[in-house]
């Protein structure tokens, strides 16, 4: 280079730091995710057998695997996304396409974006007031209610911010062959933010699949193998929160082995979710 | 004034005798407002039948706005209201009781960037046609063939009509867009700015088409490209700052405007 600026030496230094740092935080902050998936590999991966998938939760001492927690969370998680989901969609879908300048629509998204960082134990003893406590007892439609109040904010959320990005154009190139506003939505909109919205379904999952506290408070637990809603009902996480404080050996063991199916439940989901996304840009 | 010296483009179409010719569209007195500013200012001007109208003017001077009047597109989004009469075969469209789909599936619309639906070459076309007639698979088929036929589509993907419409190029995107609002068989077509996100070669090949489509449809046409107007309309509306400066044939526009301000524009002094 003919011309050195005075000032070159000095800013190339300060870049070097800069970039120094940001790697020095990515390194740090990727760190822990390797040790923890690291430490549940550990402990969890030689737990792991067919045993694990086939038998119910055993007392302290005796052999068993996690089959009715398995069974529960996968009942609960799917009532909640069917709860939750059309609702949230619903409510995205106002926001974005019917009330997008309404005053309603900034209250909605204020109290909705509250809601998404509601501590989920509140959720719990909310859902423990009103449908537990009437009820009497707990069961797995408190459990499973519970959940849908945590999903409905993410859905929310991921619904309208999709259906924002869909360009105006569109909608106008729909409405000029006389398209009602209700078919664009439902053939034109939803299609063109149909990679993000599924992402958003789908984070929601991954949000409610390690949920433990507003379980806690609604379905509780079980020993049994039940898919009786109206009963408490098992879930990987409530097992995993009782076994790993329990003084025994194998209950710990098995909650190693829960919590590491859990992290790769929601790993893959994530992971879906992702390449879900990324397709929706291409096209 | 003679201004056919200083470089202005060539017009194409001789000029119409506008006694002899029916206006589809009339616009009457008519003000425009998004909130409270006032974007068009009194615009009375025919628009007839089977002809092509070109809106010319720089930016901002309100031709687009004008255009979205016309469908009522500006229904859309709120604060936004016209006022004036626009009579569309003796109709006025802005009458709170207008059926707005019914008004924009008679009065088409094609949009300055191509805007196909995200779906195959085939339901783009086949949509708009099944909103508004139950057809048999074989006469739908022929529909849509013949659509795209009028678009100058057809050859080129009469052989991969599955694929997705956002797979073609931008001109045939472009032309994809045409065919989809010609099969709903309009009456009127708006053109906005149809060839400004394309290149020359895709441009012509509109244009051509635009040649071939007022054979059976008033066309409107926003453009910001005075070459164009000149190659497709047969008449012209030179606006600025919201008003309508003035409305002629074509070739007078282009060789004898009456006012100073239309003549400055089309040789470039601004704009």
């Amino acid at each position: 280079m003919s011309v050195m600026p005075d000032t070159y030496p000095a800013r190339r230094r300060r870049n070097g730091i800069a970039v120094g740092l940001a790697y020095a935080a990515t390194i740090v902050g990727l760190g822990w995710l390797v040790l923890i998936l690291g430490v549940l590999l550990w402990q969890g991966f030689s737990g792991l057998s067919l045993k694990v998938f086939t038998e119910m939760t055993p007392p302290p001492g005796a052999d068993g695997g996690l089959l009715n927690p398995i069974l529960g969370s996968l009942v609960l998680t799917v009532i909640a996304v069917v709860i939750g989901t059309p609702i949230g969609i619903l409510a995205g879908t106002y926001m974005a396409e019917y009330g997008r300048h309404d005053r309603l629509t900034s209250v909605v998204r204020f109290i909705n974006d509250i809601l998404l960082s509601a501590p989920s134990i509140v959720i719990g003893l909310f859902v423990y007031e009103i449908m537990v406590y009437p009820m009497g007892h707990f069961s797995g439609w408190a459990g499973a209610v519970a959940l849908a109040l945590l999903v409905i904010p993410v859905v929310v959320r991921t619904t309208e911010d999709m259906l924002v990005l869909v360009p105006n154009p569109l909608r106008e190139a729909a409405a000029s062959i006389g398209l009602p506003r209700s078919l664009m939505i439902m053939r034109i909109a939803y299609r063109a933010a149909r990679a993000g919205m599924i992402t958003g379904v789908l984070l929601a999952i991954a949000r409610i699949s390690g949920e433990t506290a507003p379980l806690l408070f609604t379905a509780l637990n079980n020993q049994f193998w039940s898919t009786n809603l109206n009963a408490p009902i098992a879930s990987l996480p409530v097992v995993i929160f009782q076994f790993a404080l329990s003084p025994y050996a194998d209950w710990q063991k098995l909650a190693w082995t829960g919590a590491l199916i859990i992290t790769f439940t929601v790993l893959a989901l994530s992971i879906i979710a992702r390449a879900l996304a990324a397709t929706g840009k291409q096209s | 004034m003679n201004v056919a010296s200083v470089g202005v483009p060539t017009v194409t179409h001789a000029a119409v005798d506008p006694s002899t010719l029916a206006a589809k569209v009339s616009i009457d007195h008519l003000d425009f407002f998004y909130g409270e500013a006032k974007a068009l200012k009194d615009i009375s001007m025919p628009l007839y039948e089977k002809k092509v109208t070109a809106f010319i003017g720089p930016s901002g001077c309100g031709k687009s706005t004008l255009l979205r009047v016309l469908n009522r597109m500006y229904d859309l989004y709120p604060n936004q209201r016209a006022e004036g009469k626009v009579s569309f075969d003796g109709e006025d469209i802005l009458s709170p009781k207008q059926d707005l789909n019914l008004l924009r599936a008679r009065i088409g619309m094609v949009f300055q960037k191509p805007t196909p639906f995200p779906m195959s070459i085939y339901e783009n076309i086949a949509f708009g046609i099944r909103l508004y007639e139950k057809l048999p698979k074989s006469e739908l088929e022929g529909r849509v063939e013949h659509s795209l036929r009028r678009a100058a589509l057809w050859e080129e993907v009469k052989d991969k009509l599955a694929a997705n419409g956002l797979s073609l190029s931008g001109g045939q995107q472009q032309r994809l867009c045409i065919a989809r609002t010609v099969a709903v068989r309009p009456e009127v077509i708006l053109f906005d700015e149809p060839c400004s996100a394309l290149d020359p070669i895709s441009t012509a090949k509109i244009e051509e088409l635009i040649d071939e489509l007022k054979e059976d449809y008033t066309i409107v046409i926003v453009t910001h490209n005075m070459q164009q107007a000149a190659r497709v309309s047969d008449f012209t509306a030179f606006m600025y700052l919201g008003q309508l400066i003035e409305f002629d044939s074509t070739s007078r526009i282009f060789t004898s405007p009456k006012e100073r301000s239309t003549q400055d524009y089309i040789t470039g002094r601004f704009g």
